[in-house]
């Protein structure tokens, strides 16, 4: 094992890797925003639309739940495309992570919004709220506090699967890293770094959603109990 | 006007609406696939009346005040509550509901909201009240509960007769024209369903009109302007509190003798 580690030659790099840092984080935050209101819909769809909305929905996400992520990436670029709209590779990438999210966000939720027990939307409905009422303030708070350690495992798959959007050149964090091994050569020392920069990446959206679940649950917060 | 005086119920003759009785069930059937579990209820409720339903399990108690409520469908027959017509099709269940305030054996408060919150829930969103209103509102009704100190605590931290009463002021607090209670002391110990009784018992005394499922034969007594004794989906004997002491029928006679045991 002769193997001499240079990260210095890494050094020159450091801005690279920061704007990497800098719009992977962006991805994420993005597709976290829009996946979870667009996959708590689809769960709310899910369970007390039509026929045609349940079918629907239930069609798509079975398809994103068995197909490779980078399938997906590839279908929404190429898709787009085709459609004649030019998108840059940074939409089409948040497109595809938000179609992919959603569909495991649904499922999730789906979990959180049925294990709401019946008689808490009777006793709305009998004190007149409607029904965008009760789901608004009796249904969806204690249901994303059953399943947020789901939620939040999900969004860190999530930032940590934005790296194959760099197959379609978005220029996140993994793409910046095969560009700089191979300018430098230093393929091990580069994954090594953005490795660790991973790690700290899903830190950060621990954090965050810590903080954010801190400021939903204040029930919890102060009194420290499981709902 | 001050909230306590919001809080009372409505004079006799203020809405034209609301024409006497307040509740009239009329014929009402209603099965549960083969099983029909109300067979022709018809009784009515006066306004100020407190109306005690009682029965052996399964007699239909439940699905009757479900009814009265719109929480169940039914076959046949008519319901009429403060001038709503249940039984139509175009019935406004919203507007129903907000003459109507029921309380379940199971308070079913909302646990992540606090004693408070859980009142002020349904007077701004239902009547678009503003918040500092609906708070005064909340602290009004829980004092009429007795719990005017636990308005930020939240449903957990309460033992289940006080969770109760919470209940009854979430209801009140939308200042219905009729209460509905099924079983609400069901799940007390005996301390506790004293409270949850007093504070009934002081409801019936200012007038509020009330159907109530109960076992609890010696408030039955104590209360009720008019018994309903439900036997198989009917109403099989119906008269004032007095006819406990003499029931005209066996099935009334061996109920209230195992009743008294
Ligand atoms: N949702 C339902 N589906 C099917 N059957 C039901 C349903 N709800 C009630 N029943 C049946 O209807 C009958 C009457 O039930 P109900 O709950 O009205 O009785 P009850 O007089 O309130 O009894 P209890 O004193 O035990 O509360 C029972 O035989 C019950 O099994
Ligand atoms: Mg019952």
């Amino acid at each position: 094992m002769g193997y001499h580690f240079d990260f210095a030659a890494l050094l020159p790099y450091w801005r690279d890797f920061a704007m990497g840092i800098l719009l992977t984080l962006q991805l994420s935050a993005v597709s976290t925003v829009l996946g979870f209101v667009l996959g708590t819909l689809c769960a709310i769809g899910r369970s007390d639309g039509t026929r045609l909305i349940r079918t629907s929905l239930a069609i798509y996400i079975e398809v994103i739940r068995n197909t490779p992520l980078l399938v997906q990436i590839f279908l929404v670029y190429f898709g787009i495309a085709t459609l004649g709209i030019h998108v840059s590779a940074n939409m089409a990438a948040v497109t595809a992570l938000v179609v992919n999210v959603v569909a495991y966000t649904s499922e999730i939720m789906r979990a959180g919004l049925e294990s709401i027990h019946k008689s808490q939307l009777e006793a709305a409905d009998c004190l007149g709220l409607s029904r965008a009422q009760i789901y608004w303030h009796v249904i969806l708070r204690p249901a994303i506090e059953r399943v947020y350690p789901a939620l939040t495992s999900q969004y860190v798959l999530l930032m940590l699967a934005s790296s194959i959007t760099s197959q379609i050149s978005a220029e996140e964090l993994t793409a910046v890293a095969n560009r700089i091994q191979s300018d430098t050569f230093r393929s091990f020392e580069t994954y090594i770094i953005v490795g660790i920069l991973y790690i700290l990446l899903s830190f950060v959206v621990r954090i965050a959603f810590w903080a954010f679940g801190q400021g939903l649950f204040v029930r919890r917060r102060k009194l420290g109990t499981p709902l | 006007m001050s909230a306590t005086a919001n809080l009372a119920p409505m004079a006799p003759g203020t809405d034209e609406a609301t024409v006497t009785p307040l509740v009239r069930l009329a014929n009402v059937q209603k099965s549960f696939g083969a099983v029909k579990v109300l067979d022709g209820v018809s009784f009515e409720v006066e306004r100020g009346e407190v109306a005690v339903i009682i029965g052996q399990s399964g007699s239909g108690k439940s699905t009757a005040l479900r009814c009265i409520d719109a929480l169940e469908k039914f076959e046949q027959g008519t319901i009429h509550v403060c001038g709503h017509a249940v039984h139509d099709k175009d019935l406004d269940r919203r507007a129903l509901r907000r003459d109507v305030g029921i309380v379940f054996q199971s308070y079913n408060l909302f646990p992540h909201l606090t004693v408070e919150q859980n009142i002020m829930l349904a007077p701004t969103c239902v009547k678009s009240m503003r918040k500092a209103e609906a708070r005064e509102l909340a602290r009004t009704a829980l004092a009429r509960v007795g719990l005017a100190d636990k308005a930020t605590q939240y449903p957990e931290q309460l033992s289940g007769g006080q969770q109760q009463r919470v209940a009854i002021a979430r209801s009140l607090a939308m200042m219905p024209k009729v209460m509905l209670f099924d079983e609400v002391t069901s799940a007390l110990d005996p301390q506790l369903t004293a409270e949850v009784l007093k504070v009934m018992e002081g409801l019936a005394r200012d007038g509020m009109t009330m159907i109530l499922v109960t076992h609890e034969m010696g408030f039955a007594r104590k209360v009720a302007s008019k018994i309903i004794y439900m036997y198989r989906g009917k109403v099989w004997e119906s008269g004032p509190a007095s006819m406990l002491d003499q029931p005209q029928t066996k099935e009334l006679s061996m109920f209230v003798g195992t009743g008294l045991k």
